[in-house]
């Protein structure tokens, strides 16, 4: 009976992941890892394109999300449509105007947890100069040492005059943009196995 | 026109001067379009063209198709050489009726731009985008352009010399109205 209770519960503990003893918090963003897209219908054609450069300063214990706190800095410049004619374009005044605006940053003010388990990050996103106060609904799924922070949102790029004069037109370009990001992040202490 | 000169079908006529009339929109507002500065009027301009384009092709195939299973009016005398370049301008116009509008389509779909038909009909992008392959195909869909454009002009050319030198009616055989019989 002793071993079979021994074997039982050596099973168990084999079986069932151990949780750590203290709660993780993860500190760092895994850009390499980290994905920000978007797309847009342009003349009826839906155009897909990337940001490649992009930081975030976190703070985020999964178990207590209120408590949370982040920070994303993205370089505009680093825009990639696939197209160098619409990259080099996305640098000019009517459209981000990078020499005056360089960075896209959203500051998640406020984040809690949704009722579907979803993490809810609420807070200003400026660009170009504009800021709006926006929410994101993300999931998030950790497996071993990363996590990942996933989710979209609709971005209306009139709201930050993104595409002004005659780019305004949203019957050639649509003023909705679909924005979506997969985070990776990684605890402060987190032992480095690239 | 003599009067028992059979005329072609009314449908082929009508096909004919219908691709004629989309080539000559396309070909030059092609031309105009390719080195504007991106802007929305760009934008728009090359939405016409190559939906005008789409046209030409599914015209083009439905003539093909139709000249296929019908007979075109025999041709009045004439020496073996003006009936043997005759076919040939002709075979190769329909050929490139064909390959123009395809390697635009390629071109487009190469370069990351899907096609959609006057804006409610998306095409497949048949090639995934590789701006070596949309530059080079760029250059085919120029190049065969030149060479529609050359014989466009050997058929006008032709034309001209039956209606004036020649002056066999040849020319009201693609007219819509006048004198003669349309052939079955």
């Amino acid at each position: 009976m002793k071993t079979l209770i021994l074997t039982l519960a050596l099973v168990i503990a084999a079986v069932v992941p151990a949780r750590p003893a203290a709660a993780v918090e993860y500190t760092r963003l895994d850009a390499d890892a980290s994905e920000i897209r978007f797309s847009f219908r342009q003349m009826g054609v839906t155009m897909e394109g990337r940001f490649r450069e992009f930081e975030a300063q976190l703070s985020f214990d999964p178990e207590r999300p209120e408590a949370a706190a982040a920070e994303l800095v993205l370089a505009l410049d680093s825009i990639d449509t696939g197209v160098p004619e619409m990259d080099a374009e996305a640098l000019k005044p009517d459209w981000f105007d990078v020499a005056a605006h360089p960075a896209a940053r959203f500051v998640a003010a406020q984040v809690s947890q949704a009722e579907d388990g979803r993490i809810e990050l609420r807070g200003p996103l400026t660009i170009k100069g504009q800021t709006r106060e926006i929410t994101v609904a993300a999931e998030w799924r950790s497996s071993g040492k990363q996590a990942v922070l996933s989710g979209e949102f609709v971005l209306p790029r009139l709201d930050y005059e993104i595409g002004t004069g005659a780019w305004g037109d949203t019957s050639v370009v649509a003023n909705e943009v679909r924005v979506a990001f997969d985070l990776a992040v990684l605890p402060a202490a987190a032992r480095d196995d690239r | 026109m003599k009067p028992d000169m059979q005329r072609y079908h009314g449908l082929a006529i009508g096909l004919h001067w219908l691709v004629a009339l989309l080539i000559f929109v396309t070909f030059p507002l092609g031309l105009y379009m390719a080195d504007l500065p991106l802007s929305p009027d760009k934008l728009k301009l090359y939405s016409w063209h190559k939906s005008i384009g789409v046209t030409v092709f599914a015209l083009g195939a439905a003539r093909l198709l139709w000249r296929a299973a019908h007979r075109p009016p025999p041709l009045p005398d004439m020496p073996a050489w003006q009936r043997r370049a005759s076919q040939a301008t002709h075979h190769l116009l329909y050929l490139l009726l064909l390959a123009v509008p395809v390697s635009g389509w390629l071109m487009s779909s190469a370069k990351g731009f899907q096609t959609v038909w006057f804006g409610v009909l998306p095409l497949p992008d048949l090639l995934a985008r590789d701006q070596a392959v949309g530059d080079a195909l760029a250059t085919l869909h120029f190049g065969l352009n030149l060479a529609l454009a050359a014989l466009v002009l050997v058929h006008l050319a032709a034309v001209a010399k039956h209606q004036f030198i020649d002056r066999d009616g040849l020319l009201g055989r693609m007219l819509p109205r006048g004198p003669g019989r349309h052939s079955a």
